[in-house]
């Protein structure tokens, strides 16, 4: 049985395949940031708790900080890149600009990574699952209201104000 | 923050597992790895090898025995264990699951990874030993059956040694169980923590108020909180509770967990 301290790594992120040469100890966020560039996913506390990473990796919601790149061989990424379509924002990205679901955008595509990846089970969440859905996103602005209202909408619900 | 340099293994066996385990004393399991990839980070945890369970066949899988009992492979995720029509066999398995920490953790994290890694504050510690379940071990000589009660040896310490590896957890039929816990927000790190079944006797097991599990049993439900009282438990004290309130705690959520699985008999 070979162990290695580093092998070619391929994956397929946002419908792009990749093959690199990894390092065994290298996280998939920074594989993600640093060797394919794809900054969108952001580092916030490094230690699985903020959700700023966030990635769905082969359909499973998972924050790419606590996942090594060599675990993700294989496996099919989406990360915040892939949302828009040819420069259309998704019902999703929409409903976070209509609803000013961001401030300082930190946190966003970790919480739309969350919310997409629940809209997929879940057409039509109630005020609960949308709140335990985005549970492990923290947004240090505080502004989970909007959020959630952001979700809520994208998922064709009424809004209150 | 960047890991030290680790070897890397991703056997397709259970014997290539053991294998490479064997031949790298410095190696570690690697299931889920929402904790050891963060101690790792914080260098509280330097294995030389992490030997990736994910696609090893053996530790995957729910089956549930024509009598009710329930065998879960060690690397079952909360989030499969939740969604699993079998393990409702047992719907206390799928509750506690679903209150652990979050849904990406959930996705990621396993069973097995929950019951190795001997936290203090974990949800399943104290709900293998309150249901009695069975703990099968696997080495290099072959496999061992540990009863949840035994399993637990301190803080982060198991009866699965060097070398070997927790492979399914078998969990008796039986629908009377409860949990209850009083935690840093909701989901969050348990500040004290009881599971309880109640099948003939009552059985109890408090979590957070010691290094592993403390059974309690009981005759009946209604005398549980004289129980925990009398059960000469030590907790620690720290910035959430102190220890009187978390020995306070234990008899109440007790308690809690005790009402909970008699609702269900």
């Amino acid at each position: 049985m070979d162990v290695v301290t580093s092998q070619t790594v391929s994956v397929e992120v946002n419908g792009t395949t990749f093959e690199r040469e990894v390092e065994s100890r290298r996280l998939l966020i920074h594989f993600l940031r640093d060797d394919l560039d794809l900054t969108g996913s952001h580092v916030g506390c490094d230690t699985g708790n903020c959700g700023a990473c966030s990635v769905i990796l082969d359909g499973t919601l998972v924050k790419s900080c606590m996942v090594l790149a060599v675990q993700a061989d294989g496996a099919k990424i989406e990360t915040v890149e892939g949302l828009a379509q040819e420069d259309e924002l998704s019902l999703l990205q929409q409903a976070f600009s209509d609803h000013h679901g961001l401030q300082c955008g930190y946190c966003t595509p970790g919480m739309l990574m969350s919310a997409t990846a629940l809209l997929r089970q879940n057409s039509s969440p109630s005020d609960e699952e949308i709140a335990k859905a985005i549970q492990g996103n923290i947004c240090r602005c505080t502004g989970y209201w909007n959020i959630f209202k952001a979700v809520k909408a994208a998922s064709g619900q009424e809004v209150g104000e | 923050m960047l890991l030290s340099e680790v070897g890397y293994a991703r056997p397709a066996t259970l014997e290539q597992a053991l294998g490479v385990l064997a031949d790298y004393p410095g190696a570690r399991a690697l299931a889920g790895g929402q904790t050891l990839l963060n101690v790792m980070k914080a260098r509280a945890a330097a294995p030389d090898v992490l030997v990736d369970l994910a696609r090893v066949p053996e530790l995957h899988g729910i089956e549930l025995g024509s009598d009710g009992t329930l065998e879960l492979g060690a690397m079952v995720t909360y989030t499969e264990l939740v969604a699993s029509a079998e393990a409702r066999a047992r719907p206390i398995l799928g509750e506690v699951c679903a209150q652990i920490a979050d849904v990406q953790v959930r996705n990621r994290g396993t069973i097995g990874g929950n019951v190795c890694s001997s936290d203090p504050t974990n949800h399943l510690p104290p709900l293998f030993v309150a249901l009695g379940a069975d703990f099968t071990v696997a080495g290099p000589s072959g496999e061992r059956t540990v009863p949840a009660k035994d399993f637990f040896l301190g803080v982060y310490m198991t009866a699965a040694g060097p070398g070997e590896l927790l492979t399914k957890i078998t969990v008796p039929p039986g629908r009377s169980d409860g949990f209850a816990s009083v935690a840093i927000g909701a989901d969050g790190t348990c500040i004290v923590n009881a599971a309880a079944s109640v099948n003939g006797g009552v059985r109890v097991a408090l979590g957070c108020v010691g290094a592993t599990p403390v059974l309690v049993e009981a005759p009946d439900s209604d005398s549980i909180r004289g129980a925990v009282r009398d059960s000469a438990i030590d907790p620690p004290s720290d910035v959430h509770a102190s220890a009187d309130y978390r020995r306070h705690l234990a008899e109440v959520v007790a308690a809690r967990a005790v009402e909970q699985a008699g609702g269900r008999s």
